[in-house]
């Protein structure tokens, strides 16, 4: 294979061509065969790179990524010699191109590295030649050429991949079991079941990238002996699942998916199956059912899916960001990967943060950094200059991490000590005028709606906590409810089928584990400290500060207020219902909740 | 697009077109049922008594499909579906505010349509645009960063 140390794609769609890019292109070729360079540079053909009728004839060079546009015939001779012999970048040509805000992704903040994320943003994803251009599958010519499967799972097994859906199993280990089943036909499957809230990092991907997954699949099928593999993608991507269809149907046309792929007597081919609305089918058992056909339920394990998978045969599940991160290893090596990280948790990791904090969108960093440096330094800070309370972890499984633990670093382990999950990447950060208890109830409520209903202690367990949680923000909670919290919380973890029940007493129990005296104030004193709980909290006028505007009194839906205009208003609590309005449109701050 | 009649014969052609589109093995069953939904609207009983013939499944195998996965809805539906995200960062950047007041604006609950057959408003799990939240989608297009004031001029645009 030819190695060019710069690729130039060339804009051909009709728009272009009217304004004559042939004849660029023609000009061009001419013009790097007088300079000797044709053995060093190379063009390529594309669809369009920018709006034809501002840049026409464009094209863009790489590895730099330097879109030069409104290129003539006469300009050729003169952008080889600065681009191409000297190296500089002929700033007259380049194309000023309308700066569209990222604002999920945007520029790289501070502590970031970006390997899964590199290329979103930054190709076409429904160009196939924009991710060749940017060293794509070169990591699969090197796989299929010269590595044995064997070779490829000791690669990843070195490079310290962990699962990055959140259980962080050894990928290479993974790959091995699979590998070692003797039974065909056996499957490659890619989760893109992304349902934690909060978590968008694999979606992102999938629009952005789609093509890394696609070759870290085909590289995890040649390890494992696979012909066949899925993407399970849920329904509510589908701007995801059209970018999936159209790189795997280019991936077929350029030889990469289908029979002997590059040459080689490697078959291999990939489907998308879309999901329709079920967070269980995140669980890989699960979501086997689902290819399947059948209820989105969990099946016990063992077996597991490295044994019998899908359709009863091997498979090997991964995650998007796992599959996406494997041509980079392939292509950098894995001592390179392993440098990154922890001990334990090597590479990096992409999270989604959301929540009180002022940056929020999509991260990419080293594992081992600490939660103080995400939230500060890469989100810089909370919103509003108000105080952080909390961070959730690794979604509505995980837990909820207090004040005191920001110093602990992002690991598998240390999450797990924590009492929490790293999960798929989910980050939650909370305020100080969060309420712990309304928290938990809110992931409680959505684990106990997705709870399939196949196991008894999930079914029925989340179902009591949700009601217990629930009389206690309405101010009924009982003395004793605390205790019988704990006990159904561990109940619930020891005896539940599959991840989902075995995580969702996490946000609740670590809710009462470090902010237990929230839950003591809504039971004991009837007073809910944040100020969240409605059958807790009194609405009042400040005496002082109220100016008798009336404009409370006429807002209020139940005519709560009452007063003279001019004179001080009083709130009737036997009448108000804790709507807040009141609040709201008061131009003197003189409403306050006690 | 979205038949308003549903008559057996209108409904017969569209469970024949699809199955003829995607095969009828068992593994197919999920991505028939998603577009027959999507183009009559629902999955009316008829449909699901012609799914299991023609893929030769018994009859409480599809509704129990049917009725497991949340987009997937076995009772009609409104001309216009709205979905509420019920995540956790809309909830926590004011999606309470905005879901309560999307209930009085319609005056139904979640799961319910209104009597006039125009709106159905469903909760639906997260969306992924988390940036944008609270995130309410009409159909298929997608509004963010709402607030309880907008929504009547938004929904305003739908007839």
């Amino acid at each position: 294979m030819p190695f060019f140390r710069s690729h130039v794609l060339i804009s051909v769609d009709p728009e272009c061509l009217k304004r004559g890019a042939h004849e660029v292109m023609d000009a061009l070729q001419d013009e790097l065969v007088q300079q000797g360079l044709n053995e060093e540079v190379q063009i390529l053909e594309t669809s369009r790179i920018g709006d034809p009728v501002q840049f026409g004839p464009d094209l863009m060079v790489y590895p730099e990524g330097v879109h030069y546009a409104n290129l003539s015939v006469d300009d050729i001779p003169f952008l080889v010699e600065e681009h191409f012999l000297k190296g500089r970048v002929v700033n007259k040509f380049v194309a000023q191109e309308s700066i569209i805000a990222d604002e999920e992704l945007g520029m790289p903040k501070a502590k970031e590295i970006r390997i899964v994320l590199r290329n979103c943003g930054k190709i076409d994803p429904n160009n196939i030649e924009e991710y060749i251009a940017e060293d794509g599958y070169m990591a699969l010519g090197r796989v299929l050429t010269e590595l044995s499967p064997e070779d490829v799972i000791n690669e990843v097994l070195s490079s310290g991949l962990r699962g990055r859906g959140g259980a962080g199993f050894p990928t290479g280990k993974k790959w091995s079991f699979a590998r070692a089943s003797a039974s065909t036909p056996k499957y490659v499957i890619c989760n893109a079941d992304e349902g934690d809230p909060g978590a968008f990092m694999n979606r992102r991907v999938l629009e952005s990238d789609p093509h890394a997954v696609v070759e870290g699949m085909i590289i995890a099928a040649y390890a494992i002996g696979s012909s066949q593999g899925y993407v399970y993608c849920r329904a509510e991507y589908p701007l995801a699942v059209k970018t999936l269809n159209i790189a795997i149907q280019q991936a077929r046309e350029f030889g990469f998916l289908g029979k002997n792929i590059m040459g080689t007597d490697f078959s291999f081919d990939l489907e998308v199956r879309m999901g329709a609305g079920a967070f269980v089918c995140g669980e890989e058992t699960a979501l086997m059912s689902s290819i399947e056909g059948k209820r989105g339920e969990p099946r016990p394990r063992p077996p597991f899916p490295a044994v019998r998978g899908l359709f009863m045969q091997p498979s090997n599940i991964n995650n998007v960001e796992t599959y996406a991160v494997v041509p980079q290893i392939m292509l950098r090596g894995p001592e390179w990967y392993a440098s990154m990280g922890t001990e334990k948790s090597k590479g990096t990791k992409t999270f989604a943060l959301a929540g009180d904090v002022k940056n929020t969108g999509l991260i990419e960093v080293p594992l081992g950094i600490t939660l103080r440096e995400i939230i500060f330094d890469v989100g810089g800070g909370i919103k509003d200059n108000k105080g952080f309370k909390a961070i959730q972890t690794g979604g509505p499984m995980g837990g909820m991490i207090p004040t005191k633990l920001l110093d602990l670093p992002i690991d598998y382990e240390s999450l797990a000590s924590a009492g929490s999950i790293m999960g798929s990447g989910g980050l939650i950060v909370m305020d100080d005028e969060t309420c712990m208890v309304d928290i938990a109830r809110f992931f409680m409520d959505f684990t106990q709606d997705e709870s399939c209903g196949k196991c008894v202690p999930c079914r029925v367990g989340t179902r009591r906590i949700l009601e217990i949680l629930n009389r206690i923000c309405e101010g009924n909670g009982r003395d004793g409810d605390i205790e019988l919290l704990e006990k159904l919380c561990y109940e619930i973890k020891r005896d539940s089928l599959c991840g989902l029940g075995q995580g969702a007493p996490n946000p609740v129990e670590t809710a009462l584990k470090y902010f237990r005296e929230e839950f003591e104030a809504h039971i004991y004193e009837k007073r809910c400290p944040a100020k969240v709980c409605r059958n807790l909290i009194t609405y009042e006028v400040i005496t002082d500060a109220c100016t008798g505007c009336t404009v409370c009194a006429r807002n209020c839906p139940v005519t709560a207020i009452s007063g003279e205009r001019r004179q001080p208003h009083l709130i009737d609590p036997d009448i108000c219902i804790r709507c807040g309005i009141c609040m709201q449109v008061c131009n003197f701050n003189a409403i306050h909740i006690i | 697009m979205v038949l308003g009649a549903t008559h057996r014969s209108d409904i017969e052609e569209v469970v024949n077109e699809v199955v003829q589109q995607y095969g009828s093995s068992r593994d197919e069953l999920i991505p028939i049922l998603n577009e027959i939904n999507r183009k009559v609207g629902f999955l009316p009983n008829g449909v699901l008594e012609m799914v299991s013939k023609q893929l030769k499944l018994p009859q409480s195998k599809v509704l129990s499909v049917a009725t497991f996965y949340q987009m997937l809805s076995t009772k009609p539906r409104g001309r216009h579906v709205i979905q509420f995200c019920e995540s956790a960062p809309c909830h926590v950047a004011g999606g309470r505010q905005v879901w309560e007041r999307l209930q009085e604006e319609l005056n139904i609950k979640a799961g319910e349509t209104t009597e006039d057959g125009k709106w159905s408003l469903i909760t639906v799990s997260c969306l992924g645009v988390c940036g944008v939240g609270p995130v309410v989608v009409i159909d298929e297009d997608l509004y963010g960063n709402v607030t309880p004031d907008q929504l009547p001029e938004i929904l305003s645009h739908y007839s």
